[in-house]
């Protein structure tokens, strides 16, 4: 029953992003864990020769992972609190998302043309302001393909 | 001109810049301009329709990029080794973002670019970047040299392991 809140929670803050659905990423959680799944499309190639993922779809990817990841932590609290509710978040009554303010991207590895895996982790969350840490890797997580730091503008909360 | 011409072509044949919509509007000395309309499945934030963080970083990688390409200095293909993004304002909605690059310095292994980009209204940007990228320059022996004496080497552990 919690599991199955949290999911729907989840999805009704995904789907409602047209960008996520373009990309085709999707989302797998765990707990408070959650892994984004960048699905391997034609579209999503850079370098047609090598082939290789184009550098703005997996840097995009990576920022997708902060902002969800950095919601579902706001999102979580307020869930678990009783704040907000499941059935106003399926109305479409959605809580605004981070602003990114500066996101800084270093490419380790050209990404191979198939999936992409991510995870991110909120190093800092003020009223304000927030940092996140990103990485995404392939067949080894050992070997991450690219990683990412931003900096972003939290939503105005109620009150 | 004609140099110009391969990198425009190159560049709308990327099967992501495609999708994205994006159109080189001009490529040459290190120094690219490029647009991207505006789309729906562009959208970042659904209640103010604003274009993704990640859709600009996506155009200003491709932009950099192209500016590298056109650098009288690189004889080749490039790729990014990394690149910072500022926000510094939302895109207005309905507005095409252009972006536009230029190679400030380039050595023989690195190029670093500038960028920023805008919409309608070219006086107050939407995101500038900074980034530094991978140049192949002309054919080098040394490279050629090392790479050999490493698969010569991994042939004789392997030899060993035998």
């Amino acid at each position: 029953m919690v599991k199955q809140r949290r999911d729907a929670a989840l999805k009704a803050l995904v789907e409602g992003v047209p960008y996520i659905q373009f990309l085709g990423i999707t989302f797998d959680r765990r707990g408070d864990e959650i892994t984004s799944i960048l699905h391997f499309k034609e579209h999503l190639i850079g370098n047609p020769v090598l082939p290789a993922l184009h550098g703005g779809a997996t840097a995009a990817f990576l920022e997708v992972t902060s902002i969800i990841g950095l919601s579902w932590s706001m999102l979580w609290d307020d869930l678990e609190s009783g704040e907000l509710a499941l059935d106003e978040l399926e109305a479409g009554k959605l809580p605004r998302l981070p602003k990114t303010i500066g996101f800084t991207v270093d490419y380790l590895r050209s990404g191979l043309p198939r999936d992409a895996y991510a995870r991110a982790q909120v190093t800092r969350s003020g009223r304000r302001y927030a940092s996140v840490k990103s990485e995404a890797w392939q067949d080894n997580r050992d070997r991450p393909i690219v990683q990412a730091t931003g900096h972003f503008l939290m939503p105005r909360r109620n009150g | 001109m004609t140099d110009t011409k391969i990198t425009q072509q190159f560049f709308e044949a990327l099967p992501h810049a495609n999708a994205l919509g994006i159109d080189i509007c001009f490529v040459g000395e290190g120094k690219a301009e490029i647009s991207m309309p505006y789309a729906e499945h562009l959208i970042g934030d659904p209640q103010t329709r604003v274009i993704a963080g990640g859709a600009v970083s996506a155009l200003m990688d491709t932009c950099c990029g192209a500016a590298v390409m056109s650098h009288p200095d690189c004889n080749g293909a490039t790729a990014t080794l990394d690149l910072r993004i500022d926000y510094m304002r939302p895109a207005t909605p309905g507005q095409q973002v252009r972006a536009l690059a230029e190679c400030y310095h380039i050595t023989r292994s690195v190029a670093f670019v500038r960028a920023r980009a805008h919409d309608d209204d070219e006086d107050r940007p939407v995101a500038a970047a900074t980034g530094t990228f991978t140049v192949v320059g002309a054919p080098c022996s040394g490279n050629r040299q090392s790479q050999c004496k490493w698969s010569s080497k991994g042939a004789t552990l392997r030899s060993r392991h035998l």
